[in-house]
């Protein structure tokens, strides 16, 4: 049959992948999903000093930036049960996200402007994350000042739940939040992300 | 419960298929419109489909639909009276390569050995798709086969692929 097997495989040959094609159909797909409002979820990747972030945003705006340690696969995966299977890398929808990030993480941009999508917080995280805005650029607050802002200073505890479950960080800053001793507290990026980010701050 | 994974992940895991597929039934001509618009068909039906459904199948079913859409539209288009010659001259040629042969064969021949031999599908999904028994579609495949067979005799060996100046 080794015949057989020949033709087959030159079958499979005659129509060789290109990479560069295919990624162009993609493109428009992307495009073309877009304009039928069936993309719910665009994604793409940025690189920063705190390493690769997944930036994921629906038609309503920013809904979730991941770290590599979260795994972008598992988070993506996340994304398909907890929003829509409908999901595609498409970068223009995060160009804004992209372009401000880069200009945080070069010192010169102190607040976010893009559109934000709350819908992965609830409850009393969402609470507590809306309060995080309130602390400026370069400062810090600790987690009691931050249940005392959110209306329940006796969930301390509760702050630290929300912080390290923020499904926005460094855009909602919850790496400005620590430790009422002076120390810095974890952090869902790591601690050493944490540390860079509030020396970034310190430093612009 | 067998969670569904982003799109993103099925275009990545089947496109070169799909192309593949769609460049065998239509030509290179129309297989970028047979692409887009199958997975743009696929993303709209994507939350209805089975968790355990063969993606890869579904995907081959609807390129195939796509497929038969493009080919009639194209069969009511006037035929451009300039590019007659031409056409007929490279039906004529016999210096045939092995897309050509296969673009030659009945598209029931040419259906079914795309959709195993490219496409990798089991004879019974290739029945559903083009109609008839799975047996049939056993048929049908190795008439094609044997019919490329006879416009190749070459077998493995292949010239004039557009991207290669070896």
């Amino acid at each position: 049959m080794n015949t057989h097997d020949d033709l087959t495989r030159a079958l499979a040959r005659a129509y060789p992948e290109t990479p560069g094609h295919l990624h162009r159909l993609r493109d428009r797909l992307a495009a073309a999903a877009q304009r039928d409002g069936i993309l719910d979820v665009a994604y793409r990747t940025v690189d920063s000093p705190v390493g690769p972030l997944l930036l994921a945003a629906t038609e309503l705006g920013l809904v979730r930036v991941a770290y590599d340690s979260e795994d972008h696969g598992t988070v993506l995966q996340s994304l398909s049960e907890r929003i829509s299977p409908r999901i595609l890398d498409a970068p223009a929808r995060l160009d804004a996200t992209a372009r401000e990030l880069e200009e945080y993480f070069a010192g010169h941009r102190q607040a976010f402007d893009v559109a934000l999508d709350w819908r992965l917080a609830a409850g009393f995280r969402r609470t507590v994350l809306y309060q995080l805005a309130d602390i400026g650029y370069g400062q810090t607050a600790t987690y009691a000042k931050v249940a005392q802002l959110a209306g329940n200073p006796k969930a301390v505890r509760a702050v630290g739940t929300a912080c390290a479950t923020n499904p926005l960080p460094v855009v909602v800053p919850c790496h400005r939040v620590v430790r009422s001793d002076g120390g810095m507290g974890g952090y869902l990026g790591g601690v050493d992300a944490k540390r860079t980010l509030l020396a970034l701050e310190a430093a612009a | 419960m067998i969670a569904k994974p982003p799109f993103e992940t099925v275009v990545a895991a089947h496109g070169a298929t799909v192309l593949r597929v769609c460049r065998a039934v239509l030509g290179a001509a129309d297989a970028d419109d047979a692409w887009s618009e199958t997975f743009l068909s696929a993303m709209k039906a994507y939350e209805d489909l089975p968790a355990d459904a063969d993606v890869r199948a579904w995907l081959v079913t609807i390129a195939h639909r796509k497929a038969i859409d493009v080919t009639r539209a194209a069969a009511r288009r006037p035929i451009p009276v300039a590019e007659t010659p031409e056409t007929a001259a490279v039906a004529c040629d016999l210096d045939l390569d092995l897309t050509d042969a296969l673009a030659g064969l009945p598209p029931k021949q040419q259906q079914s050995v795309t959709y195993h031999f490219l496409a990798g599908l089991p004879y019974a999904d290739v029945a559903a798709i083009v109609g008839g028994s799975a047996d049939a579609a056993r048929r049908a495949a190795s008439d094609g086969i044997a019919s490329l067979r006879r416009t190749y005799p070459g077998g493995g060996a292949r010239k004039g692929a557009p991207d290669e100046h070896a």
